[in-house]
C-alpha cells in the first residue's frame, strides 16, 4: 500500500512538475475553456446548454489522449521501465497509476469548469449532479485507458501523436461537443457513434441533463465502461518493458479490439 | 562474513541469440559468496546480455542459470529481493527527486528508505534535486544507492565507474570491498582493466560470446607469455646504444629514454643489468620492474582471437 501511495503521489506531482503535462492537464484545457466561453457562446448561444459536459469531455481528451501516451513511450525508450522492473514495480502499477493520477487532474479541471461555467458564461448546470459525476468518472476512465493503450502500442512519440489525433480530431468535429448529434448528416452518424466522445455526450445529456438522446444513455455508459476495461486490459497485456526487448507479448494490432464496444455502440445508434 | 566456496550465481551452458546472431554461446561460470567476479570483454562480447538474463530482464535461449537457487525467468518476484542491479542503460523519470527515488523504490522492496546510503554516496545534499538536474556521475551514484538499498546478497554492476570522477570511483571501490567483506557477491562487468585487476577476485574474459579465459587476475597475468617488464634508464644511455642482452631476457625495446627488457625471470635479469651498469661506469637513474598487467594479458588474449 505504501508503494502504491508513493507511486501515485509521485505521478500526481509529475502532472504538475512536467511542463508538457502541466500544459496538457491544466493550461491548454483552461485556456480553451475560457476562449470557448468568450467566443463560442457569442457565436452560438445554444452552446451554453451543453458547454459544461462538452468542456469536461474536451479536458478528458486533452489530458488522456494528448498528455498521457507520450510519457509512457518516453519512459520505455529512456530505460525507466528497466529500472522499475529490476526493482519489482509491477506492470499493472506502471500503467494504472498514471491513468489514475491523470483522472485526478481531469477531475480537478472538470470541477473548476463545472463550478465557474454558470457564473462566468451562463453555462447550464446539470439537473442531476450525482449522475454528472458518475458519467464524468466513467468517461475519464474510458479515455485514460485508451491513452494508456496508445502509449503501450506506439513505437515512438511521433506514433502516439498520430494515434491520439485519430481519435481526438474526429471527436472534436463529430463527437457532439460543438454541435448536437442530431444536426449531423445521417451519413456521418455511424462514424460519430464510433467515438468515445459521442457516447460520453449522450450519457451526459440523458443522465445528467434529462434530455432526449439518440441512444439509450445507459448503453453509452456501458459502452464507455466496456471500452475502458478492454483498453486497460489490452494495455497491460501488450505492455513492453523495454524498447530493446527482443520478445514482446501479443501483436500491437490487438489494440483494435478495444474499439469493439464503440463499434457495437455505433450500430445501436442506428 | 568471509569468502566461501558456496556458489551463489550459477550459469551453465548459457546461450543468448538475437535472431540468427549468437550473442552468448554456451558459457558456464560460478560466483561465490563474498566474491567479486568480473566479466570482461570488448564491446559485443556478451557481457551485458549475460547480466541482463541473470537479472531477469531478458530470457536465455539455452542452458540454465540461477541465483541462490532462484530461476530468473520462472521466479522473477523472488529474484527482485535477492539482487541489486546497476544497469548500464537505465534511467529514472526526469522529475523524480533523489529523496523521492529512494522512498519510491524502497517501498516496492518493503524496506525503510536508506538515506544513509545517499549520504555515503555524496547525495545527502541533493535530496531535493530532480534526476535531470544531476550530473551523469551523480545519476550513477543514485542508481548504485538504489541498487544497494534493500541490502541484496547479490549485486550486479554494469560499468559502475563510467562517468565517475576519481574521488567517487575510489569511494565506490571502498564500498564494493566493504560489501564483499560482508558476504555479498558482486558481478562486475567492466571495460576498465585496472579496475578489474584491483577489485575482482576472479574474472572471466568473454570474446564473441564465449569465455576464453577464467581465473584470478594474478593467475591470468601469470599465464600466456608471462613476461615481466624491466625498464631501465641510465645517465649515459649506454644500454640503449649497445645491444647487450641479459639473463632470462626474451626481447627488448627502447621507448623514450628507457630500455625495456621482457624477462621470464626478473631476479637474474635485474642483477645482470646492475652489474653491467656498474662495469660501464654508467649511472642508474630509474629502474622499474612490472609484472604484466591484466590489460596487457587481456589484449594478448583478444588480439589472438581467444587462442591461448
Amino acid at each position: 500500500m505504501t508503494a502504491f501511495v508513493n507511486h501515485f503521489v509521485f505521478e500526481f506531482k509529475t502532472g504538475l512538475r512536467d511542463s508538457n503535462l502541466l500544459l496538457m492537464n491544466y493550461l491548454f484545457p483552461l485556456a480553451f475553456y475560457a476562449m470557448m466561453g468568450l467566443v463560442m457562446t457569442q457565436v452560438n448561444p445554444t452552446f451554453t446548454e451543453t458547454m459544461i459536459p462538452a468542456m469536461v469531455v474536451f479536458v478528458a481528451m486533452v489530458s488522456t489522449l494528448l498528455g498521457l501516451p507520450g510519457p509512457l513511450v518516453e519512459s520505455r525508450e529512456a530505460g525507466i521501465y528497466r529500472s522499475y522492473k529490476i526493482n519489482g514495480v509491477p506492470a499493472l502499477s506502471i500503467l494504472s497509476i498514471p491513468v489514475l493520477s491523470t483522472i485526478f487532474h481531469v477531475l480537478i479541471v472538470a470541477a473548476i469548469i463545472s463550478l465557474t461555467c454558470a457564473p462566468l458564461f451562463d453555462g447550464v448546470v446539470p439537473e442531476n449532479w450525482v449522475n454528472f459525476v458518475l458519467v464524468t468518472l466513467v468517461t475519464v476512465f474510458a479515455f485514460g485507458a485508451l491513452g494508456a493503450l496508445i502509449g503501450v502500442i506506439s513505437a515512438n512519440s511521433r506514433a502516439t501523436v498520430l494515434w491520439s489525433q485519430l481519435i481526438f480530431l474526429p471527436s472534436m468535429l463529430l463527437g457532439g461537443l460543438m454541435m448536437p448529434l442530431d444536426l449531423l448528416p445521417e451519413s456521418v452518424r455511424f462514424v460519430s457513434g464510433l467515438l468515445p466522445a459521442t457516447q460520453a455526450m449522450q450519457a451526459y445529456l440523458g443522465l445528467a441533463y434529462n434530455q432526449a438522446t439518440v441512444i439509450n444513455p445507459m448503453t453509452s455508459v456501458g459502452v464507455l465502461l466496456a471500452g475502458g476495461i478492454l483498453a486497460l486490459g489490452l494495455a497491460i497485456y501488450l505492455f513492453n518493458w523495454d524498447s530493446r526487448n527482443d520478445v514482446r507479448r501479443g501483436n500491437p494490432l490487438m489494440a483494435l479490439l478495444a474499439l469493439t464496444p464503440y463499434v457495437a455502440g455505433a450500430f445501436l445508434m442506428g | 562474513m568471509s569468502k566461501t566456496s558456496e556458489p551463489v550465481v550459477r550459469v551453465n551452458h548459457f546461450r543468448k541469440l538475437y535472431g540468427d546472431f549468437v550473442a552468448v554461446d554456451g558459457i558456464s561460470f560460478e560466483a561465490h559468496r563474498g566474491e567479486i567476479f568480473g566479466l570482461l570483454g570488448p564491446n559485443g562480447a556478451g557481457k551485458t546480455s549475460t547480466l541482463e538474463c541473470l537479472e531477469g530482464i531478458r530470457q536465455p535461449d539455452g542452458g540454465t542459470m540461477d541465483i541462490l537457487g532462484i530461476d530468473p525467468v520462472r521466479q522473477p518476484r523472488k529474484l527482485r529481493d535477492l539482487i541489486g542491479v546497476q544497469l548500464q542503460i537505465a534511467g529514472l523519470p526526469a522529475t523524480m527527486q533523489v529523496e523521492e527515488a529512494m522512498r519510491f523504490f524502497c517501498a516496492y522492496h518493503h524496506v525503510a528508505p536508506r538515506y544513509d546510503l545517499l549520504d555515503r554516496l555524496g547525495l545527502g545534499e541533493k535530496l531535493d534535486s530532480r534526476y535531470d538536474e544531476l550530473s551523469t556521475g551523480l545519476q550513477r551514484r543514485l542508481a548504485l544507492a538504489l541498487a544497494l538499498a534493500h541490502k541484496p546478497p547479490v549485486l550486479f554492476l554494469d560499468e559502475p565507474t563510467a562517468g565517475l570522477d576519481v574521488g567517487s570511483r575510489a569511494e565506490l571501490h571502498a564500498l564494493m570491498q566493504e560489501l564483499r567483506d560482508q558476504g555479498a557477491t558482486i558481478i562486475l562487468a567492466t571495460h576498465d582493466m585496472a579496475e578489474a585487476e584491483k577489485m575482482t577476485d576472479r574474472v572471466a574474459i568473454l570474446l564473441r560470446g564465449k569465455i576464453v579465459a577464467t581465473g584470478s587476475p594474478r593467475e591470468l597475468t601469470a599465464t600466456g607469455e608471462g613476461f615481466t617488464k624491466v625498464s631501465v634508464r641510465t645517465e649515459q644511455s649506454l644500454l640503449a646504444d649497445d645491444g647487450t642482452n641479459f639473463a632470462a631476457v626474451s626481447h627488448r625495446t627502447v621507448k623514450e629514454e628507457y630500455v625495456i627488457y621482457f624477462s621470464t625471470d626478473p631476479g637474474p635479469t635485474v642483477s645482470a643489468i646492475l652489474e653491467y651498469i656498474g662495469a660501464q661506469n654508467d649511472k642508474l637513474i630509474d629502474l622499474r620492474v612490472e609484472r604484466p598487467s591484466l590489460e596487457e594479458r587481456f589484449l594478448e588474449i583478444t588480439n589472438s582471437g581467444g587462442v591461448q
